[in-house]
């Protein structure tokens, strides 16, 4: 079907009719109108769109968009919609985790899913906190996070999201946040038009549990000097002034005042399309106070994915033995007759 | 029963209604193959054949020692026979270890072929022999026939260029043609597959060739062994057979139920023993547009199967019993999204991992309740190999059309045991119908219901046909999109609903819809005795000893029947009414005690349980034993 012959939509057609149960306030809210919008603008039919979830707040999205949705168990969404991709390899599959889900219990399909590249788009909703459990630690939280688990300060060190994505060979790795409804937006399309795992790592408040964990870039007047944008061709350059930047020494990235340390040819441009990880790796370590968080596409890179490898080995399959004959198939043996 | 008759001078055949041999050796002597070949020429000159492959749980425990013994058991006969039989007429063992882990099996009088050049001190101190065996006196009563098999073979292939390593790897044709000389044996079908194997590697090839020969021209040769044995054609069904394991047919029966349905399956696993050969075999069958998928984890595997299922191919895992633990969440997301999934469990020891390579019965209860909450599933079991192919299509029929998880349980008995397999045709096997909605289902009553009946243009994902079953309408379809999910939810619309009445609902809906299955599957057969003193109940893979038992009991002029669960959630129409024409029930089975829990749970009978739980099948010996008493 070409996108010419396809009804235009709003956003509003892409709500379902149940009754959303966040809390007031929550960072949710805002990640599902802008998935909405963002689902409006896609040149894709909406009965393939499929929204898998597996357990937790986030997990709940489904029920929220009026598309193909199924709100399975804790942690094994990827593989619920891996199947899915394999049965029907043409739908749009859409997946929504959040730190726990993901990174917890579902820590190994993440991995799994990312490195085989199958064509899901990854939402990960990252409020550092259990918030359907009611207020515990999660794999992200910071080290001293106090929680009703630790009550004296988590001793546990936080997964980075985006590097694990990256040691897991993801071809698609974005970052965005709930406060930046119009990033989310673009981001969201680019992640539609990706042909492989995509994985989008995006900021969420949790309003009741662990309030204002990302103040320092969800807060406008904070957010200039402490986040990065990445676009692609661009230099790495940040500050309310405009004037603050990333160059390389050696291997060891390092913030300069451009102008008064070097020249803005000395930052570093950003390269999403690069084969080679290792600048995404660099960006991935970058954390407030001492760098920028960085936000917008990191990585974007194309590889043919799994459900494409198999067709073609079915296709190659049927090429050289011709289609499967289950008579023959069953007389694949020594065979012996009797009057 | 015998007949002697003198075929040359010196020479005698005697016929025999049918033979059980053994080859035992170390894992790395090549048992296996030369049990597999004995069976397939077996097989094509017309006996009917059973087999009984023992093999430890490693790869190669150290070589020479009592760990490492491999064993494969073949039963031939002119008679029908559905067991690989209790005890040896022959047994061909390649060193002491394999004497000594054996030799209890042989029958006395039985034949003994030994291979003497393994019997030296190093040998015999692996085995624990603190005296040789061959020397001592201790084998008096067997028929032994000592043979220096590494000397004749390395004599045999010393033209072949080989490696002396490798020239000693063929001494399992040397064995395999010492017996196909003793039982008239063709040595053709080897010949053809030794060529097939190794038609690349010519001196492989011909040293095997001549391993053979000189196997057999011993046998002719050397007086030691007067006589050759003689097992006619059984009379079996006319029609073209071949032979098969009960994993070869339950892909096999996968694939056809996919031809029958019309419907692609999707087969998701995790290795595992003894269930492993399932996804290699369907993994080689992409000509069928078979897809598999090796998964990360046991439950990833469940995952992708149910997965796949909801977009409508048909999802399937196989496991074992361990696996069969970490799939129960996802096996309960498709009782409460009701899914169609089918769960292969070849069942080996346990708990924990148990005997990996043995036979157990001990998962039926896993299967019915080792999930949270009120869970129906369906469950069937297969009764012999052959059976697989019948009951892995029923798996998918069952699956589809009821959109509920579906257990096959299989076992490491009849997973592993071969026997010959008339093959069907395709054409004389019912179809899978399955239809998927494309049109809104909430009618147009004019009167609209709180749940959403009757308002015309909705997709009511969980309004029921009259078997309770719920649409499977797929994703991609324009006007039905829907959300399904875990949490409970109200009849009709599928809403999240946590109402108690609606709840209480929705568990007996599920578990009537699974009772409904018991409309569409044949009713239980006895055999035997149709009424009277004694049944045998029995399930799965013990049906050959069973049925074996059952047949000699009457012979004795005792009152027996026999029937045997293939189907056993629900149960057929008819148990109730099989069980009110007999006195006593007897109940065999591998584990301690499962089916008679249910059985006296629910038919509230005074059954009595026959219990083996040693990782092996039964003998027809120790059945016949417990029914004895009733006859007394």
């Amino acid at each position: 079907m070409s996108a010419t012959t396809l009804p235009v939509l709003k956003p509003a057609d892409f709500a379902s009719d149940q009754e959303i149960r966040w809390c007031p306030g929550c960072g949710d809210y805002s990640i599902l109108a802008q998935t909405r919008r963002a689902l409006s603008t896609v040149p894709f039919p909406k009965e393939k769109m499929v929204f898998v979830s597996g357990i937790g707040c986030s997990s709940r999205f489904p029920y929220y968009m009026n598309t193909y949705g199924f709100h399975t168990i804790h942690g094994r969404a990827p593989t619920i919609a891996t199947g899915l991709k394999l049965a029907q390899p043409d739908l749009m599959v859409w997946l929504v985790t959040g730190d726990g889900d993901g990174l917890s219990i579902g820590g190994n399909h993440l991995i799994h899913t990312l490195r085989r590249n199958i064509d899901i788009k990854i939402l990960l909703f990252n409020n550092e906190i259990y918030g359907l459990t009611k207020g515990q630690y999660s794999p992200t939280s910071r080290m001293g996070t106090k929680t009703k688990t630790s009550p004296t300060g988590s001793i546990e060190s936080p997964i980075r999201p985006v590097s694990l994505a990256l040691a897991a060979e993801a071809t698609f790795i974005a970052r965005t946040m709930d406060m930046d409804p119009i990033h989310i937006t673009t981001i969201l399309q680019k992640t539609a038009a990706h042909k492989g795992a995509a994985f989008v790592e995006i900021l969420q408040n949790c309003k009741i549990f662990n309030d204002g964990v990302f103040d320092n870039v969800a807060d406008k007047s904070l957010r200039a000097d402490n986040a990065l944008y990445l676009e692609h061709g661009k230099p790495l350059v940040f500050g309310k002034d405009r004037n603050k930047g990333i160059r390389l020494n050696g291997l060891e990235p390092e913030v300069v005042t451009i102008g008064k340390d070097c020249a803005l040819d000395d930052i570093i441009v950003h390269d999403e399309f690069a084969k080679n990880p290792t600048m995404a790796y660099l960006l991935s370590r970058f954390s407030n106070p001492d760098f920028p968080e960085v936000f917008g596409v990191i990585r974007n890179v194309t590889e043919p994915t799994y459900e494409e490898l198999m067709e073609n080995q079915l296709a190659a399959a049927l090429a050289k033995k011709g289609k499967g004959d289950l008579q023959k198939l069953f007389r694949n043996d020594d065979l012996w007759t009797v009057e | 029963m015998s007949v002697s008759s003198p075929t040359s001078p010196g020479q005698q055949v005697e016929e025999v209604e049918s033979i059980t041999i053994r080859f035992a050796g170390d894992s790395g002597d090549g048992m296996q193959v030369a049990g597999t070949q004995f069976t397939n020429v077996s097989a094509i000159m017309g006996n009917d054949i059973a087999t009984f492959p023992d093999f430890p749980a490693e790869i190669r425990a150290p070589a020479g020692t009592l760990a490492g013994v491999s064993g494969f058991q073949v039963h031939f006969a002119s008679t029908d026979i559905h067991t690989p039989g209790d005890s040896l007429n022959c047994l061909v063992v390649m060193n002491p270890a394999a004497l000594k882990t054996n030799l209890k099996d042989l029958l006395p009088d039985g034949i003994l072929i030994v291979n003497s050049d393994s019997f030296g001190p190093t040998d015999l101190g692996k085995a624990k022999y603190a005296t040789n065996p061959l020397e001592d006196g201790s084998l008096k009563g067997y028929r032994i026939i000592r043979v220096p098999i590494d000397k004749l073979n390395r004599e045999a292939v010393k033209d072949s260029n080989l490696a002396m390593r490798d020239a000693d790897r063929c001494k399992n044709f040397f064995a395999l043609g010492l017996v196909f000389w003793m039982f008239e044996r063709s040595s053709d079908s080897t010949l053809k597959w030794l060529q097939s194997k190794f038609g690349k590697k010519p001196d492989v090839l011909q040293a095997n060739i001549s391993a053979l020969k000189a196997g057999f021209n011993y046998g002719e040769t050397v007086e030691m062994m007067p006589v050759q044995y003689r097992v006619a054609k059984a009379k079996i069904a006319p029609g073209t057979y071949r032979k098969i394991t009960g994993n070869e047919a339950i892909a096999l029966g996968l694939v056809a139920a996919s031809e029958l349905a019309n419907k692609r399956i999707v087969c998701a696993s995790y290795p595992i023993t003894p269930a492993s050969d399932i996804l290699h075999q369907l993994a080689d069958l992409k000509e069928f547009g078979v897809k598999t998928l090796q998964a990360e984890d046991e439950i990833a595997a469940v995952g992708v199967a149910l997965g796949a299922s909801y977009g409508g191919a048909i999802g399937i895992t196989g496991t074992s019993g361990p696996g069969v633990c970490l799939k129960s969440e996802a096996i309960n997301l498709a009782v409460m999204t009701e899914l169609p999934l089918v769960i292969i469990d070849v069942q080996r020891g346990g708990p924990s991992t148990g005997l990996p390579t043995k036979t157990e019965q001990a998962d039926l209860l896993q299967a019915f309740f080792g999930r949270n909450g009120e869970s129906p599933v369906a469950i069937i079991a297969p009764k012999s190999p052959t059976d697989c192919f019948n009951m892995a299509i029923e798996a998918v029929r069952i699956a589809t059309e009821f959109m509920v998880p579906t257990f096959l349980l299989s076992d490491g008995y009849i997973a592993n045991g071969a026997e010959p397999w008339l093959i069907p045709d395709l054409n004389k096997l019912p179809k899978i119908n399955i239809i998927h909605p494309t049109l809104p289902n909430s009618g147009d009553s004019g009167k609209t219901h709180e749940n959403g009946a009757g308002e015309p243009g909705k997709f009511l994902p969980y309004k029921r046909d009259e078997n309770l079953v719920r649409p499977w309408a797929l994703p991609g379809t324009p006007g039905l999109e829907h959300r399904i999910g875990g949490i409970e939810k109200q009849d009709v619309t599928g809403n999240i609903n946590y109402e108690p009445g609606n709840h209480e609902h929705m568990i007996n809906t599920r578990a009537q819809k699974v009772a409904n299955i018991a409309k569409t599957i044949p009713d239980l057969v006895v055999e035997g005795e149709q009424e009277g003193e004694l049944l045998l109940i029995g399930w799965g893979g013990t049906y050959g000893s069973i049925a074996t038992a059952v047949q000699r009991a009457r012979r004795n002029g005792w009152k027996v029947g026999h029937v045997h669960f293939q189907y056993l959630n629900p149960f057929p129409k008819n148990t109730g009414e099989v069980f009110k024409k007999f006195k006593h029930f007897l109940v065999p089975e591998l584990n301690a005690g499962q089916l008679l829990l249910l059985l006296r749970g629910k038919y509230l009978i005074d059954a009595k349980g026959l219990n083996k739980i040693q990782g092996r099948p039964f003998l027809v010996s120790e059945i016949l034993e417990a029914i004895k008493p009733f006859f007394a």
